[in-house]
C-alpha cells in the first residue's frame, strides 16, 4: 500500500522549517475533525454530505503525497454522489494510513 | 497587490498564505474560513486579488462571486478540475488552481493576475444597499445565488423540509437550503422557540394553543412533549 510522505510540504515550504511544523500541526488538528464528520455522515447514510467530506479529505491525501490514493478518493467521491458506497473500505484504509503517519510526526 | 484568501480549510489557507510570502508583490490582508465573513470585509475594504475556494458549505465560491458587486481579480483554488469551464464564464476569474498547488503553478497564476489591470473591489458603505451579512432585525438568506433580506420580526414560522427549511413571513414564504439548527442560532431567543424537531415559531405570533398544538397564522403546528414546558414558561399566563 502507498505510504504518505512530506515531499509536497518540503517543496512548497522553501526550506522554512517553522512553516513546515506549523502546517503539520494544522493538518494534525484538522484531519481528525474532518475524519470524524466523514464517519458521522456515512453512518447517517447521508452520502451527499459524505461525498463533500471525501472531497475535503482529498486535499490532505494529496498534500501527503498519496497520488494513487487520491484517485481512489476521487472514484469513491463520485460513487457517493451516485448514492453507492463502492470504494469505502479502500478509502477508509487510506484514512488509517494517514492517521498512523501523522502520529509519527 | 493586496489580496485575501477565502477557504474553509485551515490547511489550504496556510498553504496559500505561505505561497504568497514568496511573492514580494503580494500582500495578504486577511484570510477567511467562509465567504460571508469575506463579503462583510469587502464592504469596508479594497482588495486587488482574491484566492477563492469553490467548495465551501452553505455559500460556495460561485455564490460569492455572484453576490459581490464589481468583484476584483479572482484566482479560484479547488480540488475539483471539473468547474474550469464554468469558472471561465466569469470575467473576474484570472486563473484556476487545482490543489495541491505547486509554487511554480502559483507563480504562473500571479503573473497572469499581474498582467491584467487590477480592478480593485469597491468598498461599499453599509447604507448603500449593497450586500450585508446581518444587522439588527434583518436576516439574509441565500436563494438562487442571491442574498435576500428578511425582516426577522415578520417571520412567524420556520419548518424543516429535508435538506431545506421553509421560512414563512407575514408577506412571503422562502425555501432555503439550510438547517433548522443553523437558523435557530441566527434568530433571537426571546422571540423564537423551537417547539418540535421540525418547527421554530415566533412566540409573539401565536393565536392559540390547544392540547399539543399551536395555531400560528393559519398553520397548526405540533408541540413535542419535551418542548412543551419551555413553551408554557414563555407564555404570559393568567
Amino acid at each position: 500500500m502507498e505510504q504518505p510522505n512530506l515531499s509536497y510540504i518540503n517543496s512548497m515550504s522553501g526550506g522554512d522549517k517553522a512553516f513546515e511544523k506549523k502546517l503539520i500541526d494544522i493538518i494534525k488538528g484538522e484531519f481528525p475533525e474532518e475524519k470524524k464528520v466523514y464517519f458521522q455522515n456515512f453512518e447517517a447514510k447521508n452520502y451527499q454530505l459524505t461525498a463533500e467530506n471525501v472531497h475535503k479529505l482529498k486535499h490532505k491525501i494529496s498534500i501527503l503525497g498519496l497520488e494513487k490514493s487520491y484517485d481512489v478518493a476521487v472514484n469513491y467521491e463520485n460513487n457517493l454522489i451516485d448514492g453507492n458506497t463502492d470504494g469505502r473500505i479502500e478509502f477508509e484504509s487510506i484514512l488509517q494510513i494517514m492517521t498512523d503517519f501523522l502520529e509519527t510526526l | 497587490m493586496n489580496c485575501i484568501i477565502i477557504d474553509d480549510e485551515a490547511t489550504a489557507r496556510a498553504i496559500i498564505g505561505q505561497l504568497c510570502t514568496n511573492v514580494p508583490s503580494l500582500k495578504v490582508l486577511e484570510d477567511f474560513p467562509n465567504a460571508l465573513q469575506a463579503i462583510k470585509y469587502l464592504n469596508q475594504n479594497e482588495v486587488d486579488l482574491i484566492f477563492l475556494d469553490i467548495h465551501m458549505p452553505d455559500f460556495t465560491g460561485f455564490d460569492f462571486i455572484d453576490t459581490i458587486k464589481n468583484p476584483p481579480n479572482i484566482i479560484l483554488t479547488t480540488s475539483d478540475p471539473n468547474f474550469a469551464i464554468q469558472a471561465f464564464g466569469y470575467d473576474c476569474i484570472v486563473d484556476y488552481l487545482v490543489k495541491p498547488i505547486t509554487p511554480e503553478r502559483f507563480q504562473k497564476a500571479i503573473d497572469k493576475a499581474a498582467a491584467i489591470k487590477p480592478k480593485a473591489s469597491e468598498p461599499k458603505s453599509k447604507t448603500s444597499g449593497q450586500v450585508e451579512t446581518s444587522s439588527g432585525n434583518d436576516l439574509y438568506v441565500n436563494i438562487d445565488r442571491r442574498l435576500i433580506k428578511i425582516d426577522i420580526p415578520s417571520i412567524y414560522l420556520v419548518e424543516a423540509k429535508g435538506d431545506y427549511i421553509q421560512v414563512k413571513t407575514d408577506d412571503k414564504n422562502y425555501t432555503v437550503h439550510s438547517t433548522l439548527k443553523k437558523i435557530e442560532e441566527k434568530l433571537p431567543n426571546d422571540l423564537f422557540l423551537k417547539i418540535h424537531r421540525s418547527y421554530i415559531i415566533n412566540v409573539d405570533k401565536i393565536i392559540d394553543i390547544e392540547d399539543n398544538s399551536v395555531l400560528i397564522k393559519k398553520d397548526v403546528i405540533p408541540v413535542s412533549r419535551s418542548n412543551r414546558p419551555e413553551l408554557m414558561k414563555r407564555l404570559n399566563l393568567l
